[in-house]
C-alpha cells in the first residue's frame, strides 16, 4: 500500500498505474432489439434483472399474503394442504434465490460495479447478456411449475429428501419438484456467467488509482458476495442433480429403504442427511451472499446522507471477508436437531458465535458513522434506520439459535420463521428499498416522490416490525412451523389467534405498501422531480458518468482517476462537505484528508 | 423528528411487549432447565445490546440532525475505540457460547442408567417400542416390515419376541427416570417433539437418532412433529402421559409383546426359531 499512500500522489501524479485491462470496443446497440432486449450494456441488464426479479418476487408476496389469510383466518381463502404447503415452498425459493439473490447481484452488480470502479462495462458483455437470458429461463421454468398437473412442489424450500421426491408431498411424485430442481440448475450456470464477470469486472477493470481500499464498500459487498456465490452455487447444482437421479433414475444417493404408505421404494442405502450438508453448505453461504451486498450498499447510504465518512472503513472491509470465509465453516448449525452425529454441535455452534463479532463491529461502526454526522433524513437514510434496528434484532436472535443448546427447544419453531425474515428478509429488503430512492435520480434523472416514500417507509418498517417481532414470542411458546392448521396446542400458554389476526393484518398492509412503491417508481420515472447530475452530493463515480442517466460506455472519452477513497465527506478544510474520488489534490489544496 | 420517536418507541416497544407478553413457554416438565436458563441468560445481554445500540442510535439522529451551517466529524479510524469494541463483544459471546456447550454436552450424554423406548414415525402418526423384560430392543430391518411385523423386528434376534409393541399414537413413561429415546423414521424426516420437555430431534429413515431426558412431572403432554413430513405433517400429533410406576406398569400389561403379535397371527414357526436362538445365547 506504501506506493499509494497520499502523500506520494500528491507529489508525483504519474505513480497512478496504468489500467490492468487496455480499454476495449464496446458493442454500440443499432436496434431497439439489441438496445432493450438482448443487450450487452451491464446497465440495463442490471435494470432487466431487476424487473424480472420483482416480477417473480410479486408471486412470492402474493404467496405470503394467501399463506398468512389461512393461518390467521382459515376457510375465508379455500385452500387444502397440498396447497398451502406450495404456496410456503414457493414464497421461500422465490424470495431468498429468484428476488434477492438476482436483485443484489444481477440488478445492483450489473448496475453498480461498471460505474463504482470506473469501467465502461462489465469486462465480458455478451456472457453478461447471456447470463440474463439464462436467469430469465430459469424463472420461466420455475413459473411453468404452477401449470402442470399436480402443481408446484410443496416440499419447503429445503427441499429435504426423501419427502420431496415422493408421495406425501405435494408436487413429489409428479412434474413439480423436476421443474423446481431443473430450474435452479439453470439459475446456477446463469449466475455463473454473471458472477465470473462481476468478479474479474472488480479484479481486472478497475480504473486508474482505484486500488481495492478504495472501492466503496457497496462494491466489496457485492464482490465478496459473489465470490461466496461462485463457491457455494455448484453444492446447490450438484444436490439438484444427485436429487434428480434419485427421482428420474431411481439411484440412492439420498434415498434410504423406505417403506410409504406400506410400500417398500426400490432405494437402498441413501443418506437423507447428506442432502442437507450439500444443501446448507450452499445454504448458509447464501444467507451471505444476500446479506453482504446489503452491508455494503447501506454503508454507502448512511455515509452520503450523514455527511460522514463510513466510520472504519478498513475495519469494514475486513468484516465483509471473514465473514464471507467464516460463512463456509457454519452450515451445520442449521442441522443441529436433523440426526448428525451430535459432536458436530461443538464445532459448529463455536464458529457460528464467532462470526458474531465481525458482524456486531459492523453494526457499531454504522451507528458510529452516525455518531457526529450531519444527518440529514432523507428517505434512503430513514431505511438506512429501518435497516439497523431490523438487522440488530435479527442478528441478535442469531445468538439464541446458533448456540446449540439453545436451539433445540426453539428450532422448527415460529422463533426461526421470525429470526430469518428479520435478518435476510426484511433487513436486505430494507436497504433495497432505500438504495432504489437512493439510485433512482441516477437511473432515471428523476427523484421518487417524496410524500409517498415517506408513507412508504412508515407503513414498511411499522409493519414489518410488527409481523415479525411478536411471532418470536410463538416460538418461545412451541407454536411448530409449517403447521396447516392453527391449532392451540396444548403446551401454549395463551390463544394463538388473536396474535396470528394481528400479523396476518400487518403482513396484508405491508405488502399493499409495496404497491404504492411500484406505483411511486412509474409515475416518478416520468414525471419525477428532475435531480440534476449528483443530487446527494455523492462522492464515488458512479454520479461522475459524462451523462445522467448514464449512457453505454458510462464516462466520457477519458476514464475518471481516482485520487481517493469514496469517503472523503466534511474533510477540514475543504470549501464543499464532500470531495469527489476524482478530485485531484491539487484542487482542493486545502482539504486535509487522512485517509486516501 | 418523528424518525427519533419511531426508534425509541420500536426498541421500549419492544421491551414493553417482552414484559407483558402472554405468550411464552410453558412450565417445564423435564430436566432441561439449563436450556431455560440459557435463553434467559440470552435474552439478558442481547436485550442489552439492543437497548443500547436503539437509544445510542436515537440519541445521534436527534442530536446530529443535519444543520446546514455545521459539518459532520471528519474521523476515518479510531482503531482503539474499535479494538475495545471487538474485545467487549468477545468477551459477551463468550458469556454466552460456554454454558450453551455445556448443556449440549450434557443433552449429548445419555446417563448410564436410562431405560430405552423406540419411536417410530411415519406418515402421519407414531408408534412406539418398549424393550421388554430383557431390557433390550430387539433389532429392526425396513425390509422385514409387513402387516404382521409393523415394526420390522429381525425374528431371528433373540431379544426380540418380548419387545412390547405399541401401534398407537400415545406413549407412557416413567417419572424421574432418565429416558433414551431412539427414533426411527419408515419413510420421511420426522421430529419427535414435546414443547414441555423442551428437547427435540430429528428422526432420518436409514438411521436411528436419539436424545434423552429426564421427566418431573407427571401429566398429560402433547406430541408434535416438528419437521416437515409431507401433506399431513400439522396433523401428526399425539400424546405423551408421564406416569408414576403403577399406572406405568399397568399400561405395559395391557400392550402386546412381539411374541403375542405373532402367535395371534399364527406365526408359532417363527417363535419357535427365536426361542431356540435365545436359548443358544
Amino acid at each position: 500500500m506504501a506506493a499509494d499512500s497520499y502523500e506520494d500522489v500528491v507529489k508525483n501524479k504519474e505513480s497512478i498505474p496504468a489500467l490492468e485491462v487496455a480499454p476495449q470496443d464496446l458493442y454500440h446497440a443499432k436496434s431497439f432489439w439489441t438496445k432493450y432486449i438482448f443487450c450487452q450494456d451491464a446497465k440495463v441488464i442490471g435494470i432487466q434483472y431487476g424487473l424480472t426479479a420483482v416480477a417473480i418476487g410479486l408471486v412470492g408476496l402474493v404467496s405470503s399474503w394467501l399463506m398468512r389469510m389461512q393461518i390467521a383466518f382459515p376457510g375465508f381463502i379455500p385452500m387444502d394442504a397440498a396447497q398451502y404447503y406450495q404456496l410456503v415452498t414457493m414464497h421461500g425459493m422465490i424470495m431468498v434465490v429468484y428476488l434477492l439473490t438476482a436483485l443484489f447481484l444481477g440488478g445492483f452488480g450489473n448496475y453498480l460495479i461498471p460505474l463504482m470502479v470506473g469501467a465502461r462495462d462489465m469486462v465480458f458483455p455478451y456472457v453478461n447478456m447471456v447470463s440474463f437470458w439464462v436467469f430469465f429461463l430459469a424463472v420461466i421454468i420455475l413459473a411453468s411449475s404452477y401449470f402442470v398437473p399436480g402443481g408446484p412442489t410443496g416440499a419447503g424450500w429445503t427441499l429435504y429428501p426423501p419427502q420431496a421426491i415422493t408421495s406425501g408431498t405435494p408436487g413429489g411424485d409428479g412434474l413439480g419438484i423436476v421443474l423446481m430442481l431443473v430450474s435452479l440448475a439453470v439459475f446456477v450456470i446463469g449466475f455463473t456467467m454473471g458472477g465470473l464477470n462481476y468478479v474479474i469486472t472488480v479484479l481486472q477493470a478497475r480504473t486508474r488509482g482505484m486500488t481495492l481500499m478504495r472501492l466503496p464498500l457497496t462494491v466489496w459487498g457485492i464482490f465478496t458476495a459473489t465470490v461466496l456465490a461462485l463457491f457455494a452455487f455448484p453444492a446447490l447444482f450438484v444436490a439438484g442433480i444427485m436429487m434428480t437421479l434419485d427421482n428420474m433414475l431411481g439411484t440412492s444417493f439420498f434415498m434410504p429403504a423406505i417403506i410409504q404408505f406400506g410400500e417398500k421404494l426400490t432405494h437402498e442405502g441413501g443418506s437423507p442427511i447428506l442432502f442437507q450438508h450439500l444443501f446448507w453448505f450452499f445454504g448458509h453461504p447464501e444467507v451471505y451472499i444476500v446479506a453482504l451486498p446489503a452491508f455494503g450498499i447501506v454503508s454507502d447510504l448512511i455515509s452520503v446522507h450523514a455527511r460522514k465518512n463510513i466510520f472504519g472503513y478498513r475495519m469494514m472491509v475486513w468484516a465483509i471477508v471473514i465473514i464471507g470465509g467464516l460463512s463456509f465453516v457454519v452450515w451445520a448449525h442449521h442441522m443441529y436437531v436433523a440426526g448428525m452425529n451430535p459432536w458436530f454441535g461443538f464445532f459448529f455452534a463455536t464458529t457460528t458465535l464467532i462470526i458474531a463479532v465481525p458482524t456486531a463491529i459492523k453494526v457499531y461502526n454504522w451507528v458510529l458513522t452516525l455518531w457526529r454526522g450531519n444527518i440529514k433524513l432523507t428517505l434512503p437514510m430513514l431505511f438506512s434506520i429501518a435497516f439497523i434496528i431490523t438487522f440488530v434484532n435479527g442478528g441478535l436472535t442469531g445468538l439464541f439459535l446458533g448456540n446449540v443448546a439453545v436451539d433445540v427447544p426453539l428450532s422448527d419453531t415460529y422463533f426461526v420463521v421470525a429470526h430469518f425474515h428479520m435478518v435476510m428478509g426484511i433487513a436486505p429488503v430494507l436497504v433495497i428499498l432505500g438504495s432504489v430512492y437512493h439510485w433512482f435520480p441516477l437511473i432515471t434523472g428523476r427523484f421518487l416522490n417524496e410524500r409517498l416514500g415517506k408513507i412508504h417507509f412508515w407503513v414498511t418498517f411499522i409493519g414489518s416490525y410488527s409481523i415479525y417481532f411478536p411471532m418470536h414470542y410463538l416460538g418461545f411458546m412451541g407454536v411448530t412451523r409449517r403447521y396447516f392448521e392453527v391449532f392451540e396446542g396444548e403446551a401454549f400458554t395463551y390463544s394463538i389467534t388473536g396474535i396470528n389476526q394481528f400479523i396476518t393484518v400487518a403482513a396484508l398492509v405491508t405488502g399493499a405498501a409495496q404497491f404504492l412503491f411500484i406505483y411511486n417508481i412509474i409515475v416518478s420515472s416520468k414525471f419525477g422531480k428532475k435531480a440534476g447530475k449528483n443530487p446527494w452530493k455523492a462522492c464515488s463515480l458512479e454520479w461522475r458518468t459524462k451523462d445522467v442517466p448514464p449512457t453505454h460506455g458510462n464516462f466520457d472519452k477519458e476514464l475518471p482517476v481516482v485520487y481517493r477513497w469514496a469517503y472523503d465527506y466534511s474533510v477540514p478544510g475543504a470549501d464543499e462537505d464532500y470531495i469527489t474520488q476524482d478530485t485531484p489534490p491539487s484542487a482542493v489544496a486545502n482539504a486535509r484528508a487522512e485517509q486516501t | 423528528m418523528f424518525v427519533v420517536l419511531l426508534v425509541l418507541i420500536v426498541i421500549l416497544g419492544s421491551v414493553v411487549f417482552h414484559m407483558v407478553s402472554p405468550w411464552w413457554w410453558s412450565e417445564i416438565a423435564s430436566n432441561w432447565v439449563g436450556m431455560d436458563d440459557t435463553i434467559i441468560l440470552t435474552f439478558w445481554i442481547t436485550g442489552a445490546v439492543f437497548v443500547a445500540i436503539g437509544l445510542f442510535m436515537a440519541y445521534c439522529i436527534w442530536k446530529f440532525r443535519y444543520d446546514k451551517d455545521k459539518k459532520a466529524e471528519y474521523e476515518p479510524e479510531n482503531s482503539k475505540l474499535e479494538w475495545t469494541l471487538t474485545i467487549l463483544t468477545t468477551i459477551g459471546v463468550i458469556a454466552l457460547l460456554a454454558p450453551g456447550l455445556i448443556v449440549w454436552n450434557n443433552f449429548v450424554t445419555v446417563p448410564k442408567g436410562a431405560y430405552e423406548i423406540e419411536v417410530v414415525g411415519q406418515q402421519w402418526g407414531w408408534m412406539y417400542r418398549l424393550p421388554g423384560k430383557d431390557g433390550v430392543l430387539g433389532t429392526t430391518s425396513i425390509k422385514n416390515i409387513d402387516d404382521d411385523n409393523p415394526f420390522g423386528l429381525n425374528t431371528d434376534d433373540p431379544y426380540s419376541l418380548d419387545d412390547v409393541l405399541v401401534d398407537a399414537d400415545d406413549l407412557h413413561i416413567l417419572i424421574d427416570r432418565p429416558l433414551k429415546l431412539n427414533l426411527r423414521a419408515l419413510d420421511v424426516l420426522h421430529d419427535f417433539y414435546v414443547p414441555q420437555f423442551r428437547a427435540k430431534m430429528d428422526m432420518v429413515p436409514g438411521t436411528i437418532t436419539y436424545y434423552w431426558f429426564t421427566p418431573i412431572k407427571t401429566g398429560e403432554y402433547e406430541i408434535l412433529c416438528a419437521e416437515y413430513c409431507g401433506t399431513g405433517h400439522y396433523a401428526m400429533l399425539g400424546y405423551v402421559y408421564v406416569d408414576e410406576q403403577k399406572e406405568y406398569d399397568e399400561w405395559v400389561d395391557e400392550q402386546m409383546t412381539f411374541e403375542e403379535v405373532l402367535a395371534s397371527n399364527g406365526k408359532s414357526d417363527l417363535i419357535k426359531i427365536a426361542l431356540n436362538k435365545k436359548n443358544d445365547l
